[in-house]
């Protein structure tokens, strides 16, 4: 398969996860579109690294995978404060800072 | 199966990030042993380890180390973002041994988190590859993330991690993606390496748009319009003292990473990236300081100057050169000591009334009850506004001096008019404290701890000394960012 | 890896991404993203990243997808996303600005140059002892640099976790 193969297809799932951010209204939503637009950036490190014969770009991609793994971790955590507080995790409800 | 060699090791260049990791374990550890009914030690470690991080820059000064395979420089312009990032930090921990102990929620993990944010924004200034900037990135913004969100009972913190949250992650998505297609095109992370590889090419398709990304990712780090809609409510629902940090050390680190990027690796597409900042700084100074005006709550209102004041230093960058770009340096120097300074009045101002005084209002009479207090405000807004002899005044000069030079008249004339707007609203926090009678009786008694007292008498040091001989520290940031040009 | 099965896999991948898009609920939401995950899970074996490959499966799919399922779950139990949206306007505007944002992309990748297009004959290897050879030494410093992301990540999370002050 070419390099174009791999790199369309990144920078399509990189466009849907980036759409269900912008559209989701809840919390977790929202932080799922975010782990698809990571990934898909994946596909494109991974497919590059094999493309150029250099390796650096497979290892950049375990560091994004430990990386986003922390990232949905403390989202989980910062969700469920919120949560304890109050009892619901739609971004949009969340208004008190207003201007 | 071969061994596999030993690889390179030269720790001395990681010395004042490593000085400072060592605090934040430390802090960790000593957090489990007694005394556990006080955490004030821990403070004073991480305003220790802060300290020493200064003095291991400071003894490090024109060196020009290199090491893990060209991944992190200490060289001069590491070493001036480390000063800064150190200032930052030793001023929001001794706000913080004030502040967050009055608010009850000091822990042990607190001062750790700030110690580790501020490795990671000074591997960031060091930071000479792409896979570094971003982890570097990423451990200064996950700990931030949790910082904001201190005050479990409150919502509006919890709102504000939570928004910083979302709108960073969403926004190192795009970083990612950028750095991925700069190593598609040139095969590299390395900032040497990608520009030998640009170098002499007309640019790649690939790498436009990875820089148009880096850019963006990069821009809702220093909350540059149209990527700032995060901060004002960040800047609001966080703590103070957190504020403070993200407002000085977040933004300083962020355009360190910026300018050593830019100026080394893609430095063969200035025209490019010079274009995009023109706009991009022109609209950051307006819609800052326009919406600014509307603004009632104080630490919004700073949300949105400070918006602003990435603007004009924004047209440092756009000026380019050593001129230019050193400028910036210097700016930012003078706006950390000028913001933590603002911020850290508000967060002692907060004492008596339970809640933090936040609103324009709060402040009407302060000069009568605190005359001293008020008084330390008012030198802080007019270093903002940029009023000579202050640290401000000079920093714009350098700024819109370095502009004019490089030719850039018309976004000069922009930034002349938003600091006549700007003045504005910073005046009028001024008529209120010194010339309106307060609505309701606010108990009198505003006595700052040691701490933050000294917290500000080192601002107010640092916006004079600025002000008054600003040749030695121009001079600093302009040597600061020559081993960027070479 | 041969075009019939990157298209079937991209297929499927393609499908769950839109799937995660459409389902209101998120814990659909959520397997959809498992589906997806292991999709890419596959392109990296196609690409020759074994070692990556497993990784995905067992850190991303495994682990993050139990931790979100968990979450989900405890916070929300059956709730969706229902009533009039507040922000409708936003959100249909969001669509050209993504289909912009896609077809940009595409432009500029088709007309790039200079870059390999066809894979070299000989794969370099993706195993875990060049990968392990590289993280200690090359990549000495950001794995470092990453233990203590996740520590303060763990600091982080525990602080806000815990229930006392």
């Amino acid at each position: 398969m070419s390099l174009h193969g791999y790199l369309t297809l990144g920078a399509l799932v990189f466009a849907i996860g980036l759409f269900g951010v912008v559209t989701r209204r809840n919390a977790v939503g929202m932080l799922l579109g975010i782990e698809l637009m990571l990934n898909a950036v994946n596909i494109n490190l991974v497919a590059f690294s094999r493309f150029h014969a250099d390796l650096g770009g497979i290892v950049f991609s375990l560091f994004t995978i430990a990386i986003t793994v922390a990232e949905v971790a403390l989202g989980l955590a910062i969700v469920i404060v919120i949560f304890r507080v109050r009892k619901t995790i739609e971004a949009d409800r969340l208004d008190l800072l207003r201007g | 199966m071969t061994p596999i060699p030993a690889p390179p090791v030269l720790l001395s260049a990681l010395t004042p990030v490593l000085v400072i990791l060592a605090a934040g374990a430390l802090v960790l550890l000593l957090d489990l042993v007694p005394p556990r009914d006080t955490k004030q030690h821990l403070g004073g470690l991480a305003l220790g380890g802060f300290v020493a991080s200064l003095l291991a820059s400071v003894w490090f000064w024109d060196a020009d180390l290199r090491a893990f395979r060209d991944m992190i420089a200490l060289d001069n312009f590491a070493l001036f973002f480390n000063l800064v990032i150190g200032y930052a930090g030793a001023l929001v921990v001794l706000l913080s041994m004030d502040y967050v102990r009055r608010t009850g929620a000091e822990t042990g993990e607190y001062y750790a988190l700030v110690l580790f944010a501020g490795s990671g924004m000074m591997l960031l200034g060091s930071a000479t590859d792409l896979i570094v900037v971003f982890l570097s990135l990423e451990l200064m913004s996950l700990s931030l993330y949790v910082l904001a969100g201190l005050f479990k009972t409150r919502l509006d913190s919890g709102e504000a991690s939570m928004k910083y949250f979302l709108l960073g992650a969403f926004a190192s998505s795009f970083l990612l993606y950028g750095i991925a297609l700069v190593y598609g095109a040139t095969g590299s992370t390395n900032f040497d390496k990608v520009a030998a590889a640009l170098a002499g090419k007309a640019p790649d398709g690939l790498v436009v748009v990875g820089l148009g990304l880096m850019l963006v990712g990069f821009g809702f780090k220093l909350s540059s319009v149209p990527f700032h809609m995060w901060a004002p409510d960040v800047y609001q629902g966080a703590p103070t003292t957190v504020t403070a940090f993200i407002a000085t050390g977040s933004k300083a680190a962020a355009f360190a990473a910026v300018i050593r990027l830019l100026f080394s690796a893609l430095r063969s597409m200035q025209p490019d990236w010079t274009v995009l900042l023109w706009g991009v700084a022109a609209l950051t100074m307006t819609v800052g300081n326009v919406v600014a005006i509307a603004q009632s709550n104080l630490k919004r209102m700073l949300a949105y100057s400070s918006v602003a004041h990435v603007g004009y230093m924004l047209v440092g960058l756009v000026a380019g050169g050593a001129s230019g770009a050193g400028a910036v340096l210097f700016y930012l120097l003078a706006y950390t000591f000028t913001t933590a300074g603002t911020f850290g009045v508000i967060s002692l101002c907060g004492r008596t009334s339970g809640d933090e005084s936040v609103d324009v209002r709060d402040y009407a009479g302060l000069a009568r009850r605190h005359p001293l207090l008020a008084f330390v405000l008012s030198l802080f807004l007019l270093s903002l506004i940029g009023i000579p002899p202050l640290a401000g005044f000079v920093g714009k000069f350098y700024l819109f001096g370095a502009a004019v030079r490089g030719g850039y008249l018309w976004l000069v004339v922009i930034g002349v008019l938003n600091s006549a707007i700007a003045a504005y609203y910073y005046l009028r926090v001024i008529v209120y404290m010194y010339m309106r009678e307060p609505e309701e009786a606010i108990p009198a008694g505003l006595v700052p701890s040691f701490a933050g007292g000294l917290a500000l008498a080192i601002s107010i040091v640092g916006i004079v000394l600025l002000g008054v001989m600003p040749a030695p520290f121009a001079n600093l940031a302009v040597a600061a960012v020559a081993p960027l040009l070479k | 890896m041969s075009p019939i099965a990157f298209a079937l896999v991209a297929a499927i991948a393609i499908a769950s991404a839109i799937g995660l898009l459409v389902k209101k609920n998120p814990i659909h939401g959520a397997l959809f993203l498992v589906v997806n995950l292991g999709c890419v899970a596959v392109f990296y074996l196609g690409l020759g990243a074994e070692f990556l490959a497993v990784a995905q499966v067992i850190v991303y799919a495994g682990a993050i997808m139990v931790l979100f399922v968990f979450a989900i779950m405890v916070l929300i139990p059956g709730k969706e996303e229902t009533g009039p949206d507040p922000r409708v306007r936003w959100r249909v505007a969001a669509l050209p600005f993504g289909a912009l944002l896609f077809a940009q992309l595409i432009m500029i990748l088709g007309a790039r140059r200079g870059a390999p297009t066809a894979a070299p004959a000989a794969p370099v290897p993706g195993g875990v002892e060049a990968i392990g050879r590289l993280l200690f030494t090359d990549y000495l410093l950001p794995f470092e640099l990453t233990s203590v992301l996740l520590l303060a990540a763990m600091v982080g999370v525990l602080l806000l976790a815990r229930r006392r002050a």
